[in-house]
């Protein structure tokens, strides 16, 4: 496992280096170089931002295609909640599931299902009380990659489950060997995914040492084929196994609505509330919170950018969908069982650190500083960076010029011939 | 390498929104300068509930940070009211805080023991009609 594994990735053919995406960075995770988009990879947290933003659709998702089906003799779809949200008159699981098959699946693992395990397994652990209040959801992979890099005081808060998904492929893989006698090699578990991030956490897992997700789809890249297939459908099983709390993971606050034992929880959505969420939660701000809810995408994950629908419309649908299944149809029987825990600790990786010692980074504080006076402030971008202070960080770590600076350039360019002027006058 | 860092912020009293700012940026360059997470957490509570004090009780004030390769130092001053009872204001619970900067979630009268409680020294002075001064310092191991 790569120590920074992302998702997000440059079409550098495609890039114009307009340079619209640095400042949409979250992470300051962008440089225009030498005319083209750069990611530092380890401040990437694949949040998709950038995505959103470019207007020449120069940053992508790495996914699979759909023709990873054939490298496997069974294959398993792992549809996430929020994909009931993309389609019209879809009224209940069945008829999707039954068009997954159609398409080609031998097997379909709702993970909705998984996630009314992880809420069962939450609702023990807090009451075990444990785990350092207030208690940090881990299934938004962007929201658990910003906390190891910029909020290392947090990592002790944040749910020690795997997420839906990865329980998903564990529970449908052994499900599969079991009954087809398969070996595990031959089983591929292909998750239909709303995001890059969670294309990341099925090759990095979060708190795994390894993922059973063998493959990813974009839901808008499965989008038309499934469509047809749902039209072709005449009859469909019972094959729908999650309830009400399940489908509600598909959205911003469902996670912590599921929890029913408290109502001393917080939900927020988007980036830039997150990351203000978390500032406050590190300044221990909210000491009466059980639990906090942390989506990247505004909206959860119906507003993940792999998805097709708009966020508000595919709520409203999931929405009436929810009306008549159970609460919920999945629970717990005994303990909470070892595959549903990590095996591995999130640790923290101070990207944001300025030099390896100490006497360096003080060092390189201070020229960084220096370097900042001599920068006109305007934030303007021009040089690549998304900000004066951000160029003057690159340039103490060596990633950049001051002569980069395009503004500052100029002005010593007009000095110069202010000066020659002077000398050729009369 | 440089003996210490000097920064200074001014805390505008007439706009409390703006309390937090300082420790935010503090806590930014703290995690660039690889202080110890503990430590830099210390500092941010630390230094929020003073940027809040100085605010809603000082009418504004300055807060000067010195960092070294031992200890992140900061020394808080204002031309506010001053504190008669230092005690007192020292006790948890005890708040002068108006209404109206109660309905807004402040004022629980914690600020100056998390302030103490937090920092690895702590000195309080203070003049009625002249103002305070509060010197706090986190150790870095
Ligand atoms: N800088 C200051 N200037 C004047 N009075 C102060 C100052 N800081 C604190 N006080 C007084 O001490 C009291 C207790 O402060 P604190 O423990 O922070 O609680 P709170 O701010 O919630 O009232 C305040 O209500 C106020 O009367
Ligand atoms: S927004 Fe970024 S990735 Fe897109 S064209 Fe401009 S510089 Fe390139
Ligand atoms: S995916 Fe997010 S964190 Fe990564 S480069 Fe794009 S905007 Fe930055
Ligand atoms: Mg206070």
């Amino acid at each position: 496992m790569e120590q920074f594994t992302h998702s997000v990735m440059l079409d550098k053919q495609l890039c114009m280096g307009c340079i619209n995406c640095i400042k949409r960075c979250p992470t300051e995770a962008i440089r225009v170089r030498d005319g083209k988009a750069h990611i530092l990879k380890e401040r990437c947290i694949d949040c998709g931002e950038c995505i959103r933003i470019c207007p020449h659709h120069a940053k992508k998702a790495i996914t699979d295609p759909i023709s990873i089906l054939q490298n496997f003799e069974y294959t398993i779809a792992l549809p996430p909640p929020s994909l009931y949200g993309q389609y019209n008159n879809l009224e209940e699981q069945d008829l999707l599931l039954e068009a997954l098959l159609d398409m080609g699946f031998h097997g379909v693992f709702e993970v909705a299902k998984a996630a009314e395990l992880v809420s069962d397994a939450t609702r023990r652990l807090l009451q075990m009380g444990n785990i350092k209040r207030p208690v940090i959801s881990s299934a938004c992979p962007a929201v658990t990659k910003l906390i190891r890099v910029r909020f290392p005081q947090l990592i002790d808060h944040v749910l020690p489950l795997v997420a839906p998904i990865e329980l998903a492929a564990r529970l449908a893989k052994k499900d599969a060997m079991r009954k087809t006698g398969l070996a595990k090699e031959k089983i591929g578990c292909i998750f239909l995914t709303p995001c890059p991030a969670k294309v990341t956490a099925t090759r990095a897992p979060v708190g795994s040492s390894h993922s059973e997700v063998d493959g990813a789809v974009a839901i808008k890249d499965i989008y038309p084929q499934l469509l047809a297939s749902m039209k072709k459908i005449t009859q469909v099983d019972y094959l729908a196994s999650a309830g009400r709390i399940g489908l509600g993971w598909a959205e911003s606050g469902g996670e912590a609505a599921g929890l029913v034992s408290t109502d001393s929880y917080l939900a927020a959505d988007g980036i830039e509330n997150v990351i203000r969420v978390l500032e406050d939660l590190e300044d221990e701000k909210y000491p009466d919170l059980e639990f906090v809810e942390l989506n990247a995408c505004a909206g959860g994950c119906v507003g993940g950018v792999l998805q097709v629908e708009n966020p508000y419309i595919a709520k409203a649908k999931i929405k009436r969908m929810r009306r008549y299944v159970p609460v919920s149809k999945n629970h717990l029987s005994g303990s909470i069982p070892h595959e549903m825990l990590w095996d591995t600790d999130l640790t923290y990786e101070p990207v944001l650190e300025l030099g390896r010692t100490r006497s360096e980074r003080f060092a390189r504080y201070s020229r960084m500083e220096e370097i900042l006076g001599q920068l006109p402030g305007l934030d303007c971008g021009s040089c690549g960076a998304p900000t004066c202070a951000a160029l003057a960080e690159d340039v103490v770590r060596g990633q950049a010029n001051i002569n980069d600076c395009t503004v500052l350039m100029r002005r010593r360019m007009e000095a110069v011939l202010r000066a020659l002027g002077k000398d050729e006058g009369p | 390498m440089p003996d210490c860092i000097y920064l200074h912020y001014t805390v505008p009293g007439d706009d409390f929104t703006r309390a937090g700012e300082a420790s935010a940026d503090l806590k930014l360059r703290l995690k660039k300068l690889g202080i110890p997470p503990e430590a830099v957490r210390k500092v941010s509570i630390a230094l929020y509930e003073g940027e809040i004090n100085l605010a809603i009780h000082a009418h504004g004030g300055e807060i000067d940070v010195q960092i070294t390769d031992d200890a992140v130092c900061m020394t808080l001053s204002d031309q506010g009211p001053g504190i008669a009872d230092i005690p007192l204001a020292m006790s948890e619970g005890y708040s002068t805080a108006p209404d109206e900067v109660r309905s807004l979630g402040f004022g629980a009268g914690m600020g100056l023991p998390n302030m103490k409680k937090y920092s690895d020294e702590f000195d309080i002075q203070s003049t009625v009609g002249v103002g305070t001064t509060i010197k706090m310092a986190v150790h870095v191991d």
